[in-house]
C-alpha cells in the first residue's frame, strides 16, 4: 500500500505474533479500543465469530436480529460517545442488510466501520453461496471501502479503515475480509494509521478569511448563526457557546446539530429547516450576516435555494471542501475544523449585544406560541398531542436524557420539542430519513453511555420495521426507554396527502398489532396510555423504571405538525397552519 | 483555470484525476457522475508522470458550476490526490482512432489513397483481407475522416478516450511532498 506518513512512535505494536488473519481482526479491534460490536454472524464470517467466542472476556458482541440493527446500533453508540462504532455481518445477505445503515451514516457523517465476510479468494465472480459484490454495492454509500484478499493486509487495512471512518469529516468504511484471509496466517504487528497520503482530512484555517470574517460579524446588524451537527462532531461546543455569547448573536440549529447549545440557552432561538421554529426561518431571510457552522445547507434546511438568505453575506464554517458552494454559495469560507477556525475567530470579535434583533425571534416566538406551540404541548380537545408526550418526557427527565428518534411527524415533534442540557443527546436519522432507525439505535445509544437516561421516541410505522430488536434489549436486559406514539397512521405522508395530494390517504393507514403484547411477548415491562390523565404518571413510571420499558401512547389519528415550509417553498413561505 | 464564460453554459471540461492505483478507485469515480445523472463523454486511465500515480482523463459536457462540484466530490475521495479541470483552450488534446477497411478497396477506390493522404493517418498493418489505418488528433478530424471513409465500407472503426496534457501545471509532486513532511 501507499507510504504512510510518519508513524507515531508510542503507539502500541505488538509484534512477531504468529496468529489467523481471523484473530488478527480482533486484535486490530482490540488496538483501536473497541470493546463493543454489534453483528450478526454466517458461513462467510464464522472464522471470526470462533475467535470471538475466545475474546468474550474482552470484546462484547451483541447479536442484533437483522444486521440492518447492527449498523444503526453501531450508528447509536458512535453518535452518543463520539467514538467509531463497529457492526459485523456475513457475505451476500448479511453485508446487503448494511447497506441502509452505510447510506445513513454517510449522509449524517457517522464514524462507524463495518466488516463484513467474502467468500474465499479463489471463489470470487464463480457466483459462490451467498457471494455479492459488497464492495462495489457499497461504494456510493461508503467514505472508504477495501476487500482484503490476504491475511497480511488485514493490520494496516484495519488501522487505515478507524482512521478514515474518524478523520475529518466521519463516515463508514466496510472492510469485506475473504473467507481464506481469515483462516490464513500472518506475522502480526498493529501500528495506528496516522496518514494516508492522498488524504487530507482536515484543511488549514486560513487566517486572512477568518479575519475577514470578523470584520463581517462585528458590523452586521442584524447577525444570525446557524449551527450543524459539525459542531458536535468537531466537539466544539464551548467554542460556539463562547462566540454565541461575546457577540450576542442569535443562534439556531439544523436537528443534527440540535443539543451542542442547551436548549434554554437566552441565545438559541431553536430550530431551522422544514418543521422549525418560525422566526429562525422567516428571519433567515432577512438577517445582514449568516454564519453557518459545521451545516451544509439540506434541502429541508433551506427550502427554495433561489430565495435563501439572498439579502445576507454568508459565512460558512466547514471541514469538507466539497460543501463549500455546494448549495450556498458562502462569501466566506472558512474551511477547516470548527473547533480551531471558531478559537481563532473569537480574540477578533468585539463584545456586542443584538438587543433589538433578538426581539424579532422573541415576538416570532410569540406568534408561533399563539398559532401552534400551545396547541401541541397544552391541548384542549379530548385527543393527546405528541408534542404533550415530548413535554411529559422534559419533565421527567429534567432535560438529562438522549432521546433517539425515528423518522416521521413523531420526529419533528421530538425535535422541535425536547429540551437538553447537555450535548450529543439528540440521536435521529437526519439526511437519509431512515424509518426503523431508532429502536436499534437507542440499544447503540443506551450502551455507550450506561450512566444516561436514554428514551427512544418512534412512529407504528418506522417501529414495525426493526421491531425484532426487541429480542436484544430483552437478552441483554438493556434499559432503554421505548415510546411509541401510535396514530395508526403513517402519519407524515398522511400529512402530505391531506396538504398536497386532496387528501388521497394512499396506503397511510394501518391497521396495527397489539405492541404491548408484542412488548410483554419480549419480557418487557410496558403499559399503554389512551387518556391525558394517566400520561404523566405512565411517563414518570417509566423514567423511574430500573430496567427497559415500552409505552405506547395513542395519540391524535391525523394531528399535523406545523409550522412547515411546504416542499420547494422559500423559508420565508413557512405556514403556521 | 475557471473560464470567463457564465459558470451556467454548458461546454466541454476536461477532468484530469490524479490518484493512487487501487482496484475499485474507477468505480467510486464514476459513481460520482452516475448519482448526478451526468453522462462520462470519454474517459481514459493511464499512468501519470509520477511514479505509481494513475491518472483519469474524463470528458464532460456540462456547466462550470457541475463541473467544480463534481471536481470537489472527486477529490473528497480518500485515494484520489488531486482532480483538476480545464476547457479546451487551456489544454492540448488528442483522441485516436482505428479504421478497419476491406484491402481491395484499397486498389478499387482510388479516392482512398487521397484519403489517407490528407488525413495524415498511418496504415498499421496490410493483409490480403483488410488493412487498418490509424488517426490521431481532434474529434472532428477522426469524425471527418470517419465521413470520408463511411461510404466505402467501413468493416471496425474505435476511438480512443481523449488525452490530454494543459498548458498550466498540475503540481502533483508538490501535493506528495506536502503530505511526507
Amino acid at each position: 500500500m501507499e507510504t504512510l506518513k510518519a508513524q507515531k512512535k508510542e503507539q502500541k505494536k505488538e509484534a512477531g505474533m504468529r496468529i489467523t488473519g481471523a484473530e488478527a481482526i480482533i486484535h486490530c479491534l482490540l488496538a483501536e479500543g473497541v470493546d463493543l460490536i454489534y453483528g450478526y454472524p454466517g458461513g462467510a464470517i464464522m472464522p471470526v465469530y470462533d475467535e470471538l467466542y475466545k475474546f468474550q472476556d474482552r470484546l462484547t458482541h451483541i447479536l442484533t436480529r437483522h444486521e440492518q440493527g447492527a449498523t444503526h446500533a453501531a450508528q447509536g453508540f458512535a453518535r452518543v460517545t463520539g467514538k467509531v462504532g463497529v457492526a459485523m455481518a456475513t457475505s451476500g445477505p448479511g453485508a446487503t442488510n448494511l447497506v441502509t445503515g452505510l447510506a445513513d451514516a454517510q449522509i449524517d457523517s457517522t464514524p462507524i466501520v463495518c466488516i463484513t465476510g467474502q467468500v474465499p479468494r479463489h471463489l470470487l465472480g464463480s457466483d459462490a453461496f451467498q457471494e455479492t459484490d459488497i464492495v462495489g454495492i457499497s461504494t456510493p454509500v461508503t467514505k472508504w471501502n477495501y476487500q482484503i484478499t490476504k491475511a497480511d493486509e488485514i493490520p494496516e487495512i484495519m488501522a487505515k479503515a478507524f482512521y478514515i471512518a474518524k478523520s475529518g469529516r466521519p463516515g463508514p468504511v466496510l472492510i469485506d475480509i475473504t473467507k481464506n484471509a481469515q483462516f490464513d496466517e500472518l506475522d502480526f504487528a498493529y501500528e495506528k494509521c496516522s496518514g494516508v497520503r492522498s488524504y487530507k482530512p482536515v484543511p488549514k484555517p486560513n487566517m486572512e478569511a477568518i479575519t475577514a470574517a470578523a470584520a463581517l460579524i462585528n458590523a452586521a446588524k442584524k447577525p444570525y448563526i446557524v449551527w450543524g451537527q459539525g459542531i458536535i462532531l468537531g466537539e466544539a461546543e464551548e467554542e460556539l457557546k463562547a462566540f454565541v455569547e461575546k457577540a450576542g448573536i442569535p443562534a439556531a440549529w439544523t436537528i443534527m446539530g440540535e443539543s451542542a447549545l442547551p436548549t434554554d440557552h437566552p441565545l438559541n432561538v431553536g430550530m431551522v429547516g422544514m418543521h422549525g421554529n418560525y422566526g429562525p426561518n422567516v428571519l433567515t431571510n432577512e438577517c445582514d450576516v449568516l454564519i453557518a457552522i459545521g451545516m451544509r445547507f439540506d434541502d429541508r434546511v433551506t427550502g427554495n435555494l433561489d430565495t435563501y438568505a439572498k439579502q445576507a453575506k454568508v459565512i460558512h464554517f466547514e471541514i469538507d471542501p466539497a460543501e463549500v458552494g455546494k448549495n450556498v454559495k458562502p462569501d466566506i469560507a472558512l474551511l477547516g475544523n470548527c473547533k480551531e477556525t471558531l478559537s481563532l475567530l473569537l480574540p477578533l470579535i468585539k463584545e456586542n449585544e443584538h438587543k433589538e434583533w433578538k426581539a424579532e425571534f422573541d415576538k416570532k416566538h410569540k406568534e408561533e406560541f399563539e398559532a401552534v406551540i400551545k396547541n401541541d404541548l397544552h391541548p384542549t380537545k379530548p385527543g393527546l398531542t405528541m408534542g404533550e408526550v415530548i413535554e411529559q418526557i422534559n419533565e421527567a427527565s429534567k432535560h438529562e436524557a438522549v432521546i433517539v428518534t425515528d423518522v416521521g411527524q413523531h420526529q419533528m415533534i421530538a425535535c422541535r420539542y425536547a429540551k437538553f442540557k447537555k450535548s450529543k443527546s439528540n440521536i435521529t436519522s437526519g439526511g437519509l430519513g431512515t424509518m426503523g432507525f431508532a429502536l436499534p439505535a437507542a440499544i447503540g445509544a443506551k450502551m455507550g453511555a450506561m450512566d444516561r437516561e436514554v428514551v427512544a421516541i418512534i412512529g407504528d410505522g418506522g417501529y414495525q420495521m426493526t421491531i425484532q430488536e426487541l429480542g436484544v434489549i430483552f437478552q441483554h436486559n438493556v434499559p432503554v426507554k421505548i415510546v411509541v406514539l401510535n396514530n395508526d397512521h403513517l402519519g407524515m405522508v398522511r400529512q402530505w396527502q391531506e396538504l398536497f395530494f386532496e387528501s388521497r390517504y394512499a396506503s397511510t393507514v394501518m391497521t396495527n398489532p397489539d405492541f404491548v403484547k408484542i412488548a410483554e411477548g419480549y419480557h418487557i415491562k410496558s403499559r399503554r396510555v389512551e387518556k391525558r390523565t394517566d400520561l404523566k404518571d405512565a411517563v414518570q413510571e417509566m423514567i423511574a423504571s430500573k430496567d427497559p420499558y415500552f409505552l405506547e401512547v395513542r395519540v391524535e389519528k391525523e394531528d399535523n405538525v406545523f409550522p412547515m415550509i411546504p416542499s420547494g417553498a422559500s423559508v420565508a413561505d413557512i405556514r403556521l397552519k | 483555470m475557471t473560464s470567463s464564460k457564465d459558470t451556467m453554459e454548458k461546454q466541454w471540461y476536461t477532468i484530469s484525476v490524479y490518484s493512487e492505483n487501487n482496484v475499485g478507485l474507477l468505480n467510486r469515480i464514476s459513481g460520482i457522475f452516475l448519482k448526478r445523472h451526468i453522462n462520462i463523454e470519454s474517459l481514459n486511465v493511464s499512468k501519470s508522470e509520477i511514479e505509481n500515480v494513475s491518472k483519469f482523463t474524463i470528458v464532460i459536457y456540462t456547466t462550470e458550476d457541475w463541473t467544480r462540484k463534481i471536481v470537489n466530490q472527486i477529490e473528497k475521495q480518500i485515494e484520489v490526490i488531486k482532480a483538476f479541470y480545464h476547457t479546451d483552450e487551456e489544454t492540448i488534446f488528442q483522441e485516436s482512432a482505428l479504421f478497419k477497411i476491406a484491402s481491395h478497396l484499397l486498389f478499387d477506390e482510388r479516392q482512398i489513397q487521397n484519403i489517407i493522404k490528407e488525413s495524415k493517418s498511418q496504415i498499421v498493418t496490410v493483409n490480403r483481407e483488410f488493412f487498418v489505418l490509424a488517426k490521431t488528433g481532434r474529434r472532428h478530424e477522426i469524425d471527418e475522416m470517419h465521413d470520408a471513409l463511411e461510404p466505402y465500407g467501413i468493416m471496425q472503426f474505435v476511438r480512443s478516450g481523449r488525452i490530454t496534457v494543459t498548458k498550466a501545471t498540475m503540481p502533483i509532486s508538490e501535493i506528495l511532498a506536502e503530505f511526507q513532511d
